[in-house]
């Protein structure tokens, strides 16, 4: 196990430095920089005074110059200037993660929550009524936009009770922040929900078949023991994939319902820099988002020890 | 007796009525508003978006400014800022400020002439710390040099006469900043002498001002602090409006079919359409083949159906317009008669087609064998709206116009680089005043004139009205410049924009200025009745 740790954490190393890498180019190959930006907001561009902000900005040394220069910076803890706001980028990005961090947990609570319980009843009740609403239920989830969802929920709001679920500013307790993030934490959920569930039923439908369950049955265990101990514990495997992958995916509609809902995170953030080609911002939030995805897939990996005592990483 | 008394009361009575709207209004509360996007910088001298001018103008004051109580900005309506009073010598060529005195800068330096030369020294790239851009410096470019007479006079001294270079000192675009400050600290962290002082600039998030206390004009302002909040997307912006999370939406943020919705869902608030003087218009380069070609040119414009375009994107309400806007709220633009013997501009629109495919037909175009070419705009949809609408009228003329979406990031950067054969575009005028809209956008040495349309002649003219104290001389002046550039199709106007603008009821002092957008935030008349 040992071994392994340490072949893991060079290959997470290794695929930090490919992302830093990747991004890096990626990012100057995008056409027009910040500077191209700056005199876009002017109506006008000169050449000279562009030359010399890019001289200012150390846009003009060669690429691999620029490349040791962030990532001897990231080693040091300096993550650079912010393009656009001339503050350091890491008073920049600090702020804004723990509000996606809280919005991203609260979806994947929200998502798991429902999933998973909604799945193993529409399992069990295959074929029934029930079990084709959930069906019809997870397939809108699947459907639905986020930022379409987000909209409509925001009319409703505004429609009925006069008043609008946005985030106008930081809420004064955590509960109230609570429930300002639920709202968009469910809008966000609700896709994920919905394969979730769709997972965790076709999983469970595959375990119910096996002998042992209708050994488990056939020794007179109850519905709940077969349906929770038995078959939940060897269907959840697959599910617990999906949801590792999920949570590396929610930032992709944290983006969206974060500009519906008016949620100063990182997920809007990074669009935003990403359009104003502020690179310093650009670079660190992606990896700091590869950093998260890695260490999830690390986690879902051990997780699978845990769920699965077959499994057993050794060399 | 008796109906003497009568009299004075009756005559305290009226006066006490007259006095009674500024009794009424209050002190406090913080004015709510939302902002449409995240702002390039918070330095006004540097952008020209009103994404900066309408929050930032608010701290700062200029010499003069357009009075702000009144719709129209004109010669007429410049009162008295930081400057107390102005004068011209007899030549009109020296303008001289005498300035207030006693005046402090929100940190507490006092405010002089010294600051006045500093800025101008900056705008007209004489001083060591000039600004990383400067998208004005045209306005000023026939400024020699100012003279400073002790702490509170000043005088800038022009090569030739111009009338209307006052009314550039009025425009929100021109505040008056402060020379202890570093250009850089006026992009983040600006200082000024107007009535809210900046608080804070979180990118995306807020932008907030308190109430300047030691304001120069005392009693002002009436709130205590004004807080904008960044809504990127524009429906959950709309809906909190409506929701009556804030008390003002951002200046032409609503379009016309949002109008509508406004209206029904918020009936009470108060909406003014009004013209942006922006407009869209159609860039040709001349040096793209086969746009060198006049008689191609000659041939788009004519293929132009104004009406059309009006109707689909404003549901009517957009204005047809020259170069300088049209009355009733512009005051230099020809009027609709007059406009309609502009080349390019005729009502009957066939009749323009049939000649436009004639000349067409005469280059070996037609309907088998189509011209085609690339019609380049912004991805934005303000752009890339009207964009469709042209490349459906060029179709009726033997042009195939295929729609290429440029990232926004570079669009002017690809313009100035002559990248692009025809475009679609949109141009903001700051005042209603020949001297910014023709140097700015038409003159040869001018680095916002994007086509890059250079005419001497034209430049002789423009110069020419510059310089003509007579109003209606210089009008004439200008439309006959308006004339010729219609003929060599610089830059044709196909629309001035109308957008509205909503507050609710308990905003009290505004007034929302119909010929332009930029030079009306100093919101020191704004009371909240709540």
């Amino acid at each position: 196990m040992g071994a392994y740790l340490v072949r893991r954490f060079l290959l997470m190393l290794l695929t930090l430095f490919g992302m830093s890498v990747l991004i890096f180019v990626m990012l100057r190959l995008v056409p027009g920089n910040i500077t191209d930006i700056i005199f876009d907001s002017a109506g006008f561009v000169n050449p000279a005074a562009k030359k010399k902000i890019e001289r200012e900005l150390g846009l003009d040394q060669p690429i691999v110059t620029q490349y040791v220069n962030w990532i001897g910076g990231l080693a040091r803890g300096d993550l650079g200037y912010a393009y656009v706001s001339e503050k350091p980028a890491i008073d920049e990005i600090l702020p804004r993660i723990p509000v996606t961090a809280k919005l991203a947990a609260l979806a994947l609570v929200f998502s798991v929550l429902f999933g998973v319980p909604l799945g193993v009843l529409s399992a069990v009740r295959q074929n029934t009524p029930f079990d084709y609403a959930l069906r019809v239920v997870s397939l809108t989830g699947l459907s639905l936009p986020s930022f379409w969802l987000g909209l409509l929920i925001l009319m409703a709001f505004v429609h009925w009770f006069g008043w609008i679920p946005i985030y106008k500013s930081t809420p004064d307790s955590p509960w109230r922040e609570l429930a300002l993030l639920s709202i968009p934490a469910a809008a966000v959920g609700f896709r994920a929900s919905a394969l979730i569930m769709r997972l965790t039923r076709s999983s469970m439908l595959e375990v119910l078949r096996q002998d042992y369950i209708r050994t488990a049955r056939a020794k007179g265990a109850s519905d709940t023991a077969v349906n929770y101990d038995h078959a939940l514990r060897n269907a959840v495997l697959p599910v617990v994939t999906i949801i590792g992958i999920e949570a590396a995916f929610l930032i992709g509609g944290l983006i969206v319902t974060e500009t519906v809902f008016n949620i100063p995170g990182v997920a809007r953030f990074l669009v935003e820099a990403i359009r104003w080609r502020d690179y310093p911002i650009v670079q660190n939030l992606v990896m700091f988002i590869a950093v998260v995805v890695v260490l999830t897939n690390f986690i879902v990996d051990m997780l699978y020890v845990v769920l699965d005592p077959r499994i057993k990483y050794e060399e | 007796m008796r109906s003497k008394l009568a009299f004075v009361v009756t005559w305290a009575f009226a006066a006490a009525s007259l006095a009674l709207p500024a009794l009424a209004q209050k002190q406090g509360g913080t004015l709510q508003v939302y902002h449409r996007d995240n702002l390039p910088s918070a330095s006004i001298h540097e952008e020209a978006t009103i994404s900066t001018v309408q929050p930032f103008m608010g701290i700062f004051n200029n010499l003069v400014v357009f009075d702000q109580q009144k719709p129209l900005n004109s010669p007429e309506t410049i009162v008295p800022d930081l400057a107390e009073s102005w004068a011209w010598d007899a030549s009109n060529t020296k303008l001289t400020f005498k300035l207030r005195q006693g005046v402090k800068w929100h940190d507490g330096k006092p405010f002089t002439a010294k600051d006045v030369e500093c800025t101008w020294n900056k705008l007209t790239g004489k001083d060591k710390d000039d600004f990383r851009k400067n998208p004005r410096a045209i306005w000023w470019h026939n400024l020699k040099d100012m003279t400073v007479n002790g702490d509170h006079e000043i005088t800038f001294n022009l090569n030739r006469p111009q009338p209307s270079f006052v009314s550039l000192f009025a425009s929100g675009y021109t505040p008056v900043y402060p020379c202890h400050v570093s250009t850089k600290d006026m992009r983040t962290n600006p200082i000024g002498t107007g009535p809210f002082k900046f608080v804070e600039l979180k990118r995306g998030e807020a932008i907030k001002f308190v109430r300047n206390p030691d304001y120069w004009k005392k009693g002002k302002p009436y709130l205590d602090g004004i807080e904008w909040k960044v809504i990127e997307n524009r429906s959950t912006r709309i809906l909190a409006f409506v929701a009556g999370e804030f008390d003002m939406t951002f200046t032409t943020d609503v379009t016309i079919p949002l109008l509508k919705d406004v209206n029904a869902q918020a009936p009470k608030a108060v909406c003014e359409l009004v013209p942006t003087y922006v407009s869209n218009n159609l860039i040709i380069n001349p040096t793209a083949a086969p746009f060198n070609d006049p008689k191609i040119r000659k041939a788009l414009a004519l293929a132009l159906d104004r009406k059309a375009f009006i109707d689909i994107l404003s549901s009517g309400k957009d204005s047809i317009s020259g170069v300088m806007l049209s009355p009733p709220e512009g005051r230099w633009g020809m009027p609709k008669d007059v406009i309609q013997t502009l080349p390019g501009y005729s009502a009957d629109v066939e009749k323009s087609r049939a000649e436009a495919r004639k000349i067409m037909e005469g280059l070996g175009y037609g309907e088998s064998k189509p011209l085609k070419v690339k019609i380049s705009t912004r991805n934005i949809a303000i752009y890339r709206d009207p964009a469709v609408i042209l490349i459906d009228q060029l179709k009726k003329i033997h042009i195939e116009g295929e729609l290429e979406v440029v990232d926004t990031s570079i669009w002017h950067a690809k313009v100035t680089r002559g990248e692009y054969a025809v475009g679609l575009n949109l141009t903001g005028v700051g005042v209603d005043d020949p001297d910014v809209n023709l140097y700015e956008n038409y003159s040869c040495n001018s680095e916002r004139n994007l086509t890059k349309y250079c005419n001497k002649d034209v430049d002789a003219l423009i110069d020419k009205q510059s310089q003509e104290i007579d109003l209606d001389k210089r009008k004439k002046i200008v439309w006959e410049i308006e004339r010729k550039l219609a003929e060599d199709l610089a830059r044709p106007i196909i629309s001035y924009q109308h957008m509205a603008t909503c507050w609710h009821p308990h905003v009290k002092g505004f007034v929302l200025h119909q010929n332009s957008i930029y030079n009306n935030w100093r919101y020191e008349d704004v009371w909240l009745d709540k």
